[in-house]
């Protein structure tokens, strides 16, 4: 909470060396070829319904964030897109 | 640009002698006129060969390249090709662009998930278990293929569609006449239609007696007609064993030529993984490549690739890039073989590859495990070679403990 209240009144907490990164979803591209599950399983899952991705982390820590460009690499369908966060 | 077709080659398909892992050398020629070159076709088409991991990647994954196969130019001269019909079957959506595709390959994905084939697991080492205690009663030599690269596959695809066991004596012998490349054409038509229409009785019984498997689950919950429900049981019954079933006998093949990688392997196997990753990348069984065609003026690589040429990725050059992987013709189960694209890559990348990674991991663990003595029964140069095939792999393995 108060982390909130700091973060609306002077931004996100930025170290040059733990960047936030946002993982961004074009869920409409994804074909559930599993690739991401496979390579990172704690910031993706695949739906019961549709196989499709589900993106449980959207900004994973920053021992994460390898993963999260792995992930991004293998997708075949160009689903998860990791973009650094400006905010 | 008729001199250009003169001059330019046709797909390389000879492999060497005694080197049964490695493309063939001219194939790998190729790689010195740039990620993408030149290829006559057959037909008298003047195409495009991509080398490289990372075009193979760019065109896999851009959709103005269509999988479409009337749109296709055959890379590889089949007998009387003319006479096969050059129209997708419905529901056979490998050869379909969005949202045909689409549509079909979003009614199965939910099947194919990591989750759900993970779950198979116990099953799948069930049924591995079953034929190693078969092959361990017939006692030395066996031939692998019929034993257990084959058998394996061909079950957990058949009870996953709930195709009864009975079937796969009728569907492999078809099976084998498509993927030749020298059967003739009139034989090669009537396997397709026999393959049909054994899947075609099947919906229909399904249609009155429903199982718990994934044909039946389609009937229920989707509007699939016959005809599509047909073209879906009959590729996914297609792609589900005869790949699974060569990268298991030919891996054994590699790994029992190279003594090292087999010892680092039972070392610590918790390698099975990386491993398996590894012999997709290394073997690269889809040994012709896949197949597209551009539906509009492509650049790609400073190279115009006009609307109506068919490009062939070759996947056994683009696994092998030395730009993408360190001593690319080496075998090496502990390196990272991420970015292969063995299943391909786009929207067409392997649905069942989550099942095929899980089978393959049992399959190569169980069997070095229960024969540790595993070795070939014959000289490594008479095991015969799959070259006359779209799938490539090993047609017999003998093998002794």
């Amino acid at each position: 909470m108060w982390y909130d209240e700091m973060v609306r009144v002077v931004g996100r907490p930025k170290l040059v060396e733990e960047r936030i990164m946002r993982i961004e979803i074009h869920r409409e591209r994804c074909i559930g070829a599993g690739m991401c599950v496979l390579t990172a399983p704690d910031l993706f899952d695949q739906s019961e319904d549709d196989g499709c991705v589900v993106l449980l982390n959207p900004e994973p820590a920053p021992d994460r964030h390898e993963a999260a460009k792995q992930a991004e690499s293998l997708c075949p369908s160009g689903t998860i897109e990791v973009v650094p966060d400006e905010d | 640009m008729p001199d250009k077709l003169s001059t330019a080659t046709t797909l390389p398909t000879a492999r060497a002698s005694g080197c049964p892992f490695d493309p063939p050398p001219e194939l790998g020629e190729l790689r010195q006129h740039g990620p993408i070159s030149r290829l006559a076709f057959p037909d008298g088409h003047l195409g495009w060969v991509v080398t490289s991991q990372a075009a193979a990647r760019t065109v896999l994954a851009d959709r103005r390249f269509s999988s479409r196969i009337e749109l296709i130019h055959q890379p590889i001269p089949v007998p009387g090709v003319e006479k096969i019909p050059r129209k997708t079957r419905p529901g056979s959506f490998i050869r379909m662009d969005p949202p045909e595709h689409t549509r079909y390959r979003h009614l199965l994905t939910g099947q194919f998930t990591v989750r759900r084939m993970k779950a198979l697991e116990p099953r799948i080492e069930q049924i591995t278990t079953e034929h190693l205690d078969a092959m361990e009663e017939h006692g030395p030599p066996v031939d692998l293929v019929p034993a257990f690269s084959l058998p394996i596959p061909s079950l957990v695809i058949c009870e996953l569609l709930g195709v009864p066991y009975s079937y796969r004596e009728k569907f492999q012998k078809d099976t084998s006449t498509l993927l030749r490349l020298t059967s003739p054409p009139d034989e090669r038509v009537a396997a397709m239609e026999a393959v049909n229409d054994l899947l075609r009785d099947l919906v229909l019984s399904k249609r009155t007696n429903p199982d718990d498997a994934l044909i039946s689950g389609l009937i229920r919950d989707t509007e699939l007609n016959d005809d599509e429900l047909v073209g879906i049981s009959t590729l996914l019954l297609l792609a589900g064993h005869e790949t699974t079933a060569n990268m298991l006998a030919l891996g054994t093949f590699a790994l029992l030529q190279r003594p090292d990688q087999l010892a680092a392997l039972r070392k610590d196997p918790d390698l099975i993984e990386g491993a398996v990753e590894e012999l997709l990348r290394y073997l690269s069984i889809v040994q012709f490549g896949t197949v597209r065609a551009a539906l509009e003026d492509v650049e790609v690589d400073g190279q115009l690739v006009k609307a109506g040429e068919t490009v062939v990725i070759s996947i056994p050059l683009a696994n092998r890039d030395p730009d993408r992987f360190d001593h690319p013709e080496a075998l090496d189960v502990t390196r990272s073989a991420a970015g292969h694209v063995a299943f391909g890559h786009g929207i067409h990348q392997c649905l069942g590859q989550q099942l095929a990674r899980i089978e393959m991991r049992i399959g190569y663990r169980e069997l070095f495990r229960r024969f540790p003595t595993l070795r070939l029964a014959v000289a490594p140069d008479e095991v015969p070679l799959r070259t006359d095939m779209a799938i490539y792999g090993v047609h017999h393995l003998p093998v002794a403990w």
